[in-house]
């Protein structure tokens, strides 16, 4: 699906039509993003509905089996994966952490800790930290090389809802101290960061991009990510032409009903608040 | 002009006359050069990992005495198809990698031990082999050792950042371009490198152990990394001549009295963490 928002910046990196297919399944299929210089784009969907897959493919950790992904040359990556355990036979401070991929002035290494709200945890242990202050620091080891795009795998895991809120006015400012793009990928529907000038719905595939907009829970939304994101407000106002229904099929908005959709089986319609280019 | 430098090397050349002198020489040499190594080896939680590919030095044994080759070439030939063998069958995802370990290790031990079995018209010192007789260094094996050893160090000090990042996360190194699969492979070659040359010193069913104890042992001390592998290769150094007084005194296999010291360094590091409450044991559980 080519649903992006083009912003007049040569894009970063751009996926298009991509897909990861793993013993003939698709983990994720169709998917279409691009991350231009400033830009914050976020990830949301439900648990496998592709996003870490995603982000893998557009920092190139995986190529995709369908479809191209195309990263500026020379693009540098700070990347903050998912999951990452550090062994506790390693020792290693804060510190050693930031300058694993490179090396830098203790003035610098302040500068990234004072940033992220750690300053006093430089000789910290990292098997030491509470889980917001590693994330903090995994954040701090990210943006210290002053990269291209920053590419974060639900940063705010384990943080605490304050520290969720102080965490993603810091991405902003980073973003808006550096200019660099930003692919951010949230597990939690309720909260997509307010500076997000983008945000992408996956299931599997793109069901649907837009700005977001606090307002209360569009009803289609709500359907698709259940009950409790009613609760919730809902991150932003958008109309979807389908909608999955619970047993896995999907009903669309002429009121068929199909086993799977796809962008061209010519059950989707152009929607107002989306900015999808018409297909055939 | 030959006669004038003989005799200015005549004292250093008196010195490597004595066999306890070269094996205490030899014996150093390793632990200091094997010391980094034995800290990815236990950050990389590939202990099991490198005991398959020093059981597989029994095979690359039998081969090379099969084929005439040099015993280092064979050992090293086989403990890279070994450990290429087990990135393949990983990468197959049918067994789980303890089982497949498990497999090739004991597999290419036994091959081993038949093939020698088969090599009648060969005298073939099974236990040199198996426990290793650093007794018997040559002024050869000492150059092979210092000059390997200081090329295998150059290669991992050139790997270190990669190596490192993958460790701490495989992700992130090749995301930021720092080519983790390379530097694996490359550590790879340099552990059946070292597989090779350890065999004879310490044989190959304790060159683990002189790998991870040290490094074990450095984790209680060490504030970083590079500490660590400092640490880890001043204590190996310790451990083998310990173990070599030791022989001597009380005569006793020079190997594992190597490696019987090196555990008593290791029991002697655990004894604060005694005293220190179970949650701040900074590797507690994680050495196995």
């Amino acid at each position: 699906m080519d649903a992006t928002v083009h912003t007049s910046l040569r894009p970063l990196l751009t996926l298009t039509g991509a897909g990861i297919q793993r013993q003939d399944r698709w983990l994720v299929r169709n998917v279409g993003l691009s991350v231009a210089p400033g830009e914050i784009v976020t990830l949301i969907g439900p648990n496998g509905s592709g996003k870490s897959t995603t982000a893998k493919m557009a920092v190139g950790l995986l190529e995709p089996d369908e479809g191209t992904c195309e990263r500026m040359p020379g693009l540098s990556v700070g990347y903050v994966p998912q999951k990452l355990n550090i062994d506790r036979t390693l020792p290693l401070t804060v510190k050693r952490l930031l300058t694993l991929s490179a090396r830098y002035s203790d003035a610098q290494i302040g500068e990234a800790l004072f940033a992220v709200g750690i300053p006093d945890l430089v000789d910290a242990q990292v098997q030491h930290l509470s889980g917001g202050e590693f994330q903090r620091a995994l954040l701090a080891r990210a943006m210290i090389a002053k990269p291209d795009i920053l590419v974060l795998d639900e940063p705010v895991q384990g943080v605490d809802f304050a520290g969720e809120v102080a965490l993603y006015d810091l991405i902003q400012e980073i973003r808006d101290k550096t200019g660099c793009g930003v692919l951010l990928i949230s597990h939690d529907l309720h909260m997509v960061m307010a500076a997000t000038d983008t945000v992408i719905c996956l299931n599997g595939h793109v069901c649907c991009t837009g700005t977001p907009e606090v307002v209360s829970a569009d009803p289609e939304y709500v359907r698709l990510f259940g009950q409790r994101a009613s609760e919730a407000l809902a991150v932003y106002r958008h109309k979807h032409d389908h909608v999955h229904l619970p047993d896995g099929r999907v009903q669309h908005a002429d009121g068929t009903i199909t086993d799977h959709c796809h962008p061209d089986d010519g059950h989707h319609r152009e929607g107002e608040a989306q900015e999808r280019e018409p297909h055939a | 002009m030959g006669t004038i430098v003989r005799a200015k090397h005549k004292s250093a050349n008196r010195m490597l006359d004595d066999f306890f002198t070269r094996a205490l020489l030899a014996g150093i040499g390793l632990a200091i050069m094997v010391g980094p190594m034995g800290c990815f080896v236990v950050w990389r939680r590939m202990s099991y990992f490198g005991d398959t590919m020093s059981h597989s030095a029994l095979l690359g044994v039998g081969v090379a005495f099969l084929l005439e080759l040099p015993l280092v070439a064979g050992v090293f030939a086989i403990a890279v198809t070994v450990s290429l063998s087990l990135l393949f069958l990983q990468s197959r995802n049918a067994l789980p990698t303890d089982a497949l370990l498990g497999i090739l290790s004991h597999s290419t031990l036994a091959l081993g031990l038949v093939i020698v079995a088969f090599i009648s018209w060969i005298q073939v010192d099974l236990m040199g082999f198996l426990f290793g007789d650093i007794l018997a260094v040559s002024r050869t094996d000492l150059a092979i050792i210092y000059g390997g050893g200081l090329a295998l160090l150059a290669v991992l000090i050139w790997i270190w950042r990669s190596l490192l990042t993958a460790t701490v996360n495989p992700e992130i190194a090749q995301a930021e371009g720092l080519k983790p699969e390379r530097s694996k492979l490359i550590f790879m070659l340099i552990m059946a490198s070292v597989i090779a040359m350890a065999m004879k010193l310490v044989g190959i069913l304790l060159i683990t152990a002189l790998l991870i104890i040290p490094a074990a042992t450095a984790r209680r001390f060490a504030s970083g990394p590079e500490h660590m592998a400092v640490l880890a290769s001043l204590i190996g150094g310790v451990a083998a001549a310990a173990g070599l007084f030791g022989s001597l005194r009380f005569d006793t296999p020079s190997g594992p009295s190597i490696v019987v010291a090196a555990l008593i360094l290791f029991l002697l590091s655990q004894v604060p963490a005694l005293f220190a409450k179970p949650s701040q044991r900074p590797n507690d559980g994680a050495l196995s």
